[in-house]
């Protein structure tokens, strides 16, 4: 028998297997997203040491971004 | 011996989210579902949806190089390293990475000269990574080791993601899981352990096309020794010569932690980026924190790139922290840990980049050269710093800068 919790999934999937979505910006629009000045992950191993420069001085972690998080350290 | 007063467990490395087209629903959601069970509602709900979207052409990372040495020096602690990372592709269906971190420590920190000596060590990381490509279908898989005298960690990560909505929006999902090993130097009795687990989704939309938004979210919980074995708490002795004692820390065995990211970037009218980041983080030790930051980038005459950001972190201490216990003992759990206090952190950071193209190296594509600079600020609320002394609980509140410089070469080929 599917609980209510289990239910939702199916429902948002009936939802949106009837759905045909239209971007609204076009391939040919992302020019300027496609710059690497845009991307949230430009320099990894940069990015990565200073998350762990703060986790290490700092209760919160998570939720940093690709690349991102410490390490199993103390 | 060394003492260490400055160190706690800090979470698991996450691996790159990296994009997926999924062609057989059916074996790929078998296969997942055993390493994803908490989040197996979602996964099946994202691989059944898939037949139903375009997709976006999935393709491997690029293969890169860089090389980085890093230096942190802020409050009696020093710590600088190499960190190499190379990245390959192999064919056109799988790339591997590797990474080589290590931290070289030297502390004297506040809590070193208040309750112990200072003391010097290394640790060393090494991390594996392998991106797959089937059929469209991308998913990475990631080993890291981290090694030091006292706490050996071993991890291991896997993420997938998936472009929908007319490749507009790009979900991904992230589990780790990783064992801990902790011991004392000088105390050869002393041995135990810390399970964590890692559960990652999030969300990449594009707005407009000028506009990028993320969203994060990550549930960490933790079991096990989760204090530093070299802490102590204070409380108020009227038999000790300063008026106060020291005793271990004692932590809970558990701890789960829940933190929301909002990310957005914006692509100005010239070319030029501005981005903002705001993070909410809530955990089972009474810990609240929020963080915002701001950042400029500037690329200017085709070779340089200048950025420039400004980070505030605030965070309320944990329930159970004290800086001076009324006496010996009067709660289950109690901590002395700065880092779960109640402060605040100010970061300036600036960063330049310059490319290059080292003739020298035919099979090189590209190469950058960086250098990135922040400033740090923590100002605490409710830690004193018994360095400068003072009547016992009124001694000044602790505040410290720390100098972080990054020094990298990229490479592209």
């Amino acid at each position: 028998m599917l609980t209510k919790h289990r239910l939702l999934p199916v429902l948002l999937l009936l939802a949106l297997s009837g759905c045909s979505i239209e971007p609204w910006v076009q391939p040919y629009e992302r020019a300027r997203l496609a710059d690497p000045i845009m991307s949230f992950e430009r320099d990894p191993v940069a990015n990565g040491y200073r998350h762990h420069v703060y986790q290490t001085r700092e209760a919160a972690r998570g939720a940093e971004g690709g690349g991102g998080g410490g390490c199993g350290c103390n | 011996m060394s003492i260490r007063p400055e160190r706690r467990p800090v979470a698991p490395k996450v691996v790159e989210e990296v994009v997926v087209a999924v062609t057989e629903p059916r074996a790929l959601t078998h296969r997942i579902a055993l390493l994803f069970s908490p989040a197996r509602h979602w996964l099946l709900l994202m691989l059944a949806l898939l037949p139903g979207f375009s997709l976006f052409a999935t393709v491997l990372p690029e293969d890169r190089a860089d090389i980085m040495y890093h230096r942190y020096d802020g409050g009696g602690v020093e710590v600088d390293g190499p960190s190499i990372l190379v990245r390959k592709s192999v064919m056109d269906t799988v790339s591997l990475s590797a990474n080589y971190y290590v931290d070289s420590i030297s502390s004297a920190s506040v809590d070193v000269v208040s309750t112990a000596s200072p003391y010097t060590e290394e640790r060393t990381e090494s991390s594996l990574s392998m991106d797959y490509l089937h059929n469209k279908t991308l998913m990475s898989l990631a080993l890291t080791k981290s090694d030091e005298s006292d706490y050996l960690s071993e991890t291991g990560s896997f993420s997938i993601s998936h472009d929908m909505f007319g490749d507009l929006t790009t979900v991904s999902l992230g589990y780790s899981v990783g064992n801990d090993d902790i011991s004392r130097n000088g105390d050869a009795d002393f041995g135990d352990q810390i399970k964590r687990q890692n559960y990652r989704l999030s969300l990449s939309q594009i707005l407009t096309k000028n506009t990028i938004l993320g969203v994060g979210w990550e549930t960490i919980t933790d079991e096990g020794f989760l204090n530093n074995p070299y802490r102590s708490y204070r409380y108020l002795d009227p038999l000790a010569g300063d008026g106060y004692s020291y005793l271990p820390e004692v932590y809970p065995r558990t701890r789960t932690s829940n933190a929301l990211a909002l990310r957005l970037k914006y692509y100005l009218p010239y070319r030029a980026a501005l981005s903002s980041e705001y993070r909410y983080f809530n955990d089972t030790w009474g810990i609240d924190a929020n963080n915002f930051e701001l950042a400029y980038t500037h690329p200017f005459r085709e070779k340089w790139i200048f950025d420039i950001r400004y980070r505030y972190y605030t965070q309320e201490g944990a329930d159970f922290y004290s800086d001076l216990f009324s006496r010996r003992a009067p709660q289950t759990y109690l901590a002395r840990d700065k880092e779960l206090s109640s402060f605040q952190s100010h970061t300036l950071g600036l960063a330049m980049s310059y490319e290059i193209k080292p003739g020298f190296l035919q099979f090189v594509d590209r190469g950058t050269l960086n250098l990135a600079y922040d400033y740090i600020y923590f100002d605490y609320d409710d830690f004193r710093d018994l360095t400068r002394g003072g009547v016992v609980g009124e001694e000044p509140f602790y505040s410290f800068s720390a100098n972080v410089i990054k020094a990298y070469v990229s490479i592209w080929y």
